[in-house]
């Protein structure tokens, strides 16, 4: 509990030096919780599980900005693309999940670290696949999508046939012109999707999920297919996550080719932890005050930073200390708990 | 057959091969290999201490040392403050490595008591506390008080620029001291010698006494504690070693590459030195200086022929693609090798 | 009619013979308690009844059993459940962060089917936690228990857990035999007879117990029969009313010893102490030491003894400062710190753990170089200087490991071999030569002959006793067999509850044995 509030205090106290209207605050934060929750819920399973912070949700961004590269080579635009996109990123997703799964399985107590190289990893097959391949090995009809040099796809996308596709879906505006400027039914989805994840948390295979998340010896002695178990929670994180980041892009309307994923990680596990969740203990109440309290942060930050020591750019730097510190943190935290479970010559072999 | 690949290692076969094959389109879309062969040289110079970095940490049990930048940024305020008052040539080289080493020394110390609360974590915290230093000293080098004009921003304002020039400083110091030719090929004497002092350093530290209790310390901590050795202890003279080397390391590249790069720079050093020293045939467990030398000059001979070649066929950044794929994949399959608790 | 019946159960682990021909039967509501020290085969006897896949990864076993006269032929303990057999094994396998009711139903929910099982399966039905509820509270009662089953599993007392385990047994459904594994081990003295309550309890609601326990008291309380296992053997089976617990502990541990060859008779052991234990109290999970006074005399082979989880393993440790002791130790009159291995080493003491591949060896490094290191380290032996700098003497080593392999018969294909790739009796040699190189004059071994073969035993035993004949090392083994103690030492010492419950001479009767191993008072009993 005290994470968050410490970061609360931070965020008014930091409110203040921006000189920005509270209403302002108040629309921009209500937009990035929209289109980031998502992304942070994906998180939540796999610490569940016991694979702590997974940093390969990155490959669930690669799945869903291959199916927008789709949907856009093939100019479907509006509602329609939007759902296509959801649809095509699934099996990506579901594919890219199972292999993390896999690689995470052979690579007990270190998964953290291995979802995070796994990330870096992928980037690069994404990267290579994407400038090389396209145009050359990979058809692409849409000749907008290409580089000059008619190889590779160019850095920025433009997604405006499906902007707002989410966003603005439920028109609201009907009810009331004030409710009409937000983004409600992507909030609307997001809610939906936390309680799909409670209900899920209720079911056999939820409770196998916290099982094998508490203890997996024993799960494993119980008779729960350990492995099993945990790949089917990455891949649900993983499906979230391309579902998610294609929330994310509608919302924006560009798309960053090589640039859109990477930070996708990094924000939605600081997000994660500001909210108070550990390596090992999250839910819905953490992704949701951590969402807020961390791109509070963000927008704040270059302002706070500009009025308060007459640099913006100290405000940027700061935001980004933030994000990284706040994980430096919490797995310093989780594994100074951990080593302190043992006794001096370790007791692993006891027995 | 099987058992050859095995004990030569899967990954080291893959590059191997990747090596031989652009070296033959390099050949055959003539490539002048003289070009290429000097900037290996150069480059597996400027990279070797870096990687050398690695081998204590290795030795002493905290895995492969994520936290690199700690020392990197040492290295830094040693090269800046060398910069600020004008110090150049030998002068300035040594100016920058004596006034990093205490630097390296106070951090790694500090960042290696860290470590022994964060045991079975190491990389993994290692890697977020790098972030979090280069981050945080981003904010310093905006707010630091250099005057030099080499340093700072051009047109008054305030901080450090994001690369600084060495050109009238310590530029190419270390690569043109005894430097000779062979034919079209230029050798980076002083570079390679500089490596091969700390590498030899490292070597006899190996086989001392004191070096020997922290190789045992990091193999097995209850067969060294039962031997009485203060294995926290051993751990953290391993860190600070590192940290030293690290520290030395950037200012030896950096006078390679005629520039000091602050600011994230620092943040992508980490991976690339890891990677190298998986591939020359270490494990997160195990490291010496031969894994080093063949590992830097496997990783950098791939980097410096796979560029040319890929640049005829495809768009500039692709070698930073082959980096990214290369150094990710050697350390994934390192991570996924190790039974046991090593994290 | 019998509810179990093991017939010629015989079991091999590589060319050890385990179990040879047990024969064991149960009857409904029978409470049947099963006797022996360690390595008798009793836990091998539980894991062949509960289908464990242990047995059938080394070979299988021979014989029969029979539930209800239907032939019962365990693959996994999925079908020892199946056939109403539970077991509650010594370690805790409680989630402390489940309910107890989640615990009690672990992977066996109740659930009810739902919109997401209609598309993707049974595993994603929900758990109907009501009924779970009930099913959790009724087994409660069975153990007369009163707790709230939504309360979590953390935080509860100990005597709790032990019977929220067995509820969890007693859950699955038709339970028939609860096999109990040293369930009061960890239980308080009340705690221990409220359990012994409940035992009574479940048999006369018609379920059977096997109750494994050292605590001869409990045994003659509670039980009908007692079957006694000796060496992998059926020893005796008996009515409970019809025998004592002298007898129980004399059988338990009687067998030839060959006194033959001993000259101790003609043994003089000086009366100078070469080490004095004062309060010895050392934290080991498992073998908790609780306060020790010994003295070894000089020159002599002093036996500690008893039963696992007693503390005989924590004395050696303890000295050594591996683990955090506190208490006093005295050398040839000179007071050693205490959690400072270094200090102890250099007193001229050295140590073979009991656990050699962990903290005995370095497994991926070379022979010559394990025999080498322990001196190395805290004398700076086979060191050279070279200028100023003091290296690794690599041709010393080699000369000394030479020879060491050469005395101790080391089989290997050179001193460079690495030490993992030996086998167990010549790992056990190199950890020798390696205690031997330090040159001590006290040394203390811990199960010295674990996991080897004969023939490498006898050697390791008579290397032991040359040690101590011709160069005047004073020995102490810590062994949990008692009949390789009464071979070699002078006298032994028996633990029990980490405390010395006795010092006796190898002579000694196997009763008197076998009663302080279990814990019972000599004076009181014998009469």
């Amino acid at each position: 509990m005290i994470v968050p509030i410490i970061f609360l205090i931070i965020c008014i106290v930091g409110s203040f030096f921006t000189g920005l209207p509270f209403s302002f605050l108040f629309d921009e934060m209500v937009i990035r919780l929209a289109r980031n929750l998502i992304l942070v819920i994906s998180l939540i399973l796999p610490v569940i599980t016991g694979l702590g912070l997974n940093f390969a949700i990155t490959l669930g961004a690669i799945a869903g900005q291959i199916a927008l590269i789709i949907i856009t080579n093939f100019t479907i635009g509006g509602f329609r693309g939007f759902i296509l996109s959801i649809l095509i990123s699934t099996p990506f997703a579901i594919l890219f999940g199972y292999l993390v799964g896999k690689v995470l399985n052979k690579a007990r107590g270190k998964e953290m670290i291995t979802s995070m190289v796994l990330g870096f990893f992928a980037n690069g097959i994404y990267q290579l696949v994407f400038l090389l391949f396209a145009g050359t090995i990979i058809p692409i009809r849409n000749k907008d999508l290409l580089l000059t040099s008619g190889v590779g796809i160019k850095n920025t996308i433009d997604l405006a046939n499906i902007k707002y596709a989410l966003d603005f879906l439920i028109p609201f505006g009907k009810v009331s012109e004030k409710l009409g400027q937000y983004p409600v039914t992507t909030l609307l989805v997001a809610l939906f999707v936390f309680l799909l994840l409670n209900y899920f948390l209720k079911t056999k295979l939820g409770q196998d999920m916290r099982a094998v998340g508490h203890d997996i010896e024993i799960a494993r002695v119980s008779g729960i297919n350990v492995e099993r178990t945990r790949i089917i929670s990455v891949i649900i994180s993983t499906v979230l996550a391309a579902w998610g980041q294609i929330i994310f892009l509608q919302n924006i309307g560009t798309m960053q080719t090589y640039a859109s994923h990477e930070q996708v990680g990094l924000f939605a596990v600081a997000s994660l932890l500001v909210g108070g969740a550990t390596v090992e203990k999250a839910s819905w109440k953490e992704a949701l005050i951590g969402t807020f309290l961390f791109h509070f942060l963000f927008v704040i930050s270059p302002l706070a930073g500009q009025n308060l020591l007459g640099n913006a750019q100290i405000g940027e730097y700061f935001r980004a200390f933030v994000a990284y510190g706040v994980i430096g943190l919490a797995l310093v935290l989780h594994a100074w708990e951990k080593d302190k479970a043992r006794t001096r010559l370790s007791d692993t072999e006891a027995k | 057959m099987k058992d050859f690949i095995n004990r030569f290692g899967f990954p080291r076969l893959i590059i191997i091969i990747f090596l031989i094959l652009l070296m033959a389109v390099a050949i055959y879309l003539d490539i002048p290999l003289s070009g290429l062969i000097t900037d290996i040289l150069v480059r597996f110079g400027m990279n070797a201490i870096l990687v050398l970095a690695m081998v204590p940490g290795i030795q002493a049990g905290i895995g492969l040392n994520f936290n690199i930048p700690l020392g990197i940024i040492c290295g830094l305020i040693g090269a800046l403050i060398s910069v600020e008052f004008k110090l150049q040539g030998f002068v300035g080289l040594f100016a920058s490595i004596l006034i990093a080493i205490p630097l390296a020394i106070i951090t790694g110390f500090f960042y290696g008591k860290m470590l022994n609360r964060v045991k079975g974590q190491e990389m993994t915290v290692g890697n977020y506390v790098g972030y979090s230093v280069v981050s945080f000293m981003c904010i310093f080098w905006l707010l630091a008080p250099f005057r030099s004009p080499e340093l700072i921003w051009a047109y008054g304002g305030s901080g450090l620029r994001v690369t600084v020039s060495l050109e009238s400083s310590i530029r190419h110091v270390l690569n043109n001291f005894l430097a000779f030719n062979i034919g079209n090929i230029t050798v980076p004497t002083g570079l390679i010698l500089f490596f091969a002092l700390f590498a030899l350093i490292i070597w006899l530290y190996s086989r001392s006494h004191k070096g020997l209790s922290m190789i045992v310390a990091g193999s097995n901590e209850k067969f060294a504690l039962s031997n009485g050795i203060d294995v926290d202890k051993e751990r953290i003279k391993g860190t600070v070693i590192s940290t030293v080397l690290a520290a030395i390391g950037i200012i030896v590249y950096s006078q390679a590459f005629g520039f000091l790069q602050l600011y994230n720079a620092p943040l992508y050093s980490a991976m690339p030195a890891a990677a190298a020293i998986l591939i020359g045939g270490a494990s997160i467990k195990r490291a010496s200086i031969a894994h080093v030398i063949i590992g830097t000059l496997l990783f950098q001979s791939l980097l410096v022929i796979a560029l040319p070649v890929i640049n005829v066929i495809a768009e500039g950044s692709m070698s930073e693609v082959i980096r990214i794929i290369v150094s990710n994949g050697i350390i994934l399959y390192a991570l996924t090798r190790e039974g046991g608790k090593a994290a | 009619m019998y509810l179990l019946q093991m017939k010629n159960i015989s079991k091999n682990y590589g060319e050890n013979r385990v179990l040879n021909n047990v024969s064991l039967s149960i009857e409904e509501g029978e409470i049947h308690g099963l006797v022996g020290e360690n390595g008798a085969g009793k836990s091998t006897l539980m894991n062949i009844l509960f289908g464990m896949p242990v047995i059938h990864s080394t070979g299988g076993y021979e014989g029969e059993m029979l539930v209800n006269n239907e032939p019962y032929k365990p693959a996994s303990p999925e079908d020892a459940m199946l056939a109403g057999i539970g077991m509650v094994h010594q370690e805790f396998m409680l989630i402390p962060g489940f309910t107890i009711t989640e615990n009690i139903k672990l992977n066996r929910e109740r659930t009810t089917p739902s919109f997401l099982s209609k598309i993707f399966g049974k595993r994603l039905e929900k758990l109907d936690m009501e009924s779970m509820s009930k099913d959790a509270k009724a087994a409660l009662k069975k153990l007369d228990m009163d707790i709230d089953e939504y309360l979590p599993v953390a935080g509860l007392p100990v005597g709790h857990m032990q019977f929220i385990e067995i509820a969890r047994e007693i859950d699955k459904s038709k339970m028939k035999l609860l096999i109990l594994d040293e369930p009061t081990a960890v239980l308080t003295e009340s705690e221990a007879s409220k359990f012994l309550e409940v035992i009574r309890k479940l048999a006369e609601l018609g379920i059977s117990v096997l109750f494994i326990s050292h605590r001869l008291d409990e045994i003659k309380e509670v039980t009908d029969r007692i079957t006694i296992l000796r060496d992998g053997e059926v020893v005796k089976t008996v009515e409970t009313k019809d025998i004592g617990i002298n007898e129980i502990a004399r059988l338990m541990v009687g067998r030839q010893i060959d006194f033959s060859q001993k000259e101790k008779n003609s043994r003089h052991i000086s009366d100078e102490y070469i080490l004095e234990i004062k309060n010895l109290r050392v934290n080991m999970p498992g073998e908790e030491v609780k306060g020790i006074d010994l003295n070894v005399r000089r020159g002599e082979i002093l036996g500690i003894g008893g039963l696992a989880g007693q503390g005989k393993l924590g004395i050696a440790n303890g000295i050594m400062g591996l683990y955090e002791s506190s208490g006093k130790i005295v050398k040839d009159g000179k007071e050693l710190p205490l959690n400072n291995p270094r200090e102890i080493l250099k007193s001229s003491i050295a140590f073979l753990s009991e656990d050699r591949r962990g903290v005995g060896l370095l497994l991926d490094d070379t022979i010559e170089f394990n025999i080498a290191f322990s001196s190395l380290e805290i004398h700076e032996e086979f060191l050279r200087k070279i200028g100023p700098f003091k290296l690794i003497d690599r041709k010393g080593i080699r000369e000394h490991a030479n020879k060491m392999v050469k005395d101790l018969d080391i089989r290997c294909t050179s001193p460079r071999q690495r030490v993992r790739s030996l086998s167990g009796g010549n790992q056990q040699k190199v950890c020798i030569a390696r205690a031997l190189t330090l040159e001590p004059d006290l040394l203390l071994v811990s199960e010295p002959t674990r996991g080897i073969d004969i023939g490498a035993k006898k050697l390791v035993l008579d290397t032991l006793v040359k040690l101590n004949r011709e160069y005047g090392v004073t020995i102490v083994i810590t062994s949990s067999e008692l009949g390789e103690l009464r071979q070699v030492a002078d006298r032994i010492a028996i633990i029990y509850d980490g405390k010395v419950a006795g010092i006796l001479p190898p002579d000694a009767s196997d009763e008197h044995f076998g009663l302080l191993m279990a814990g019972k008072d000599i004076e009181k009993v014998v009469d």
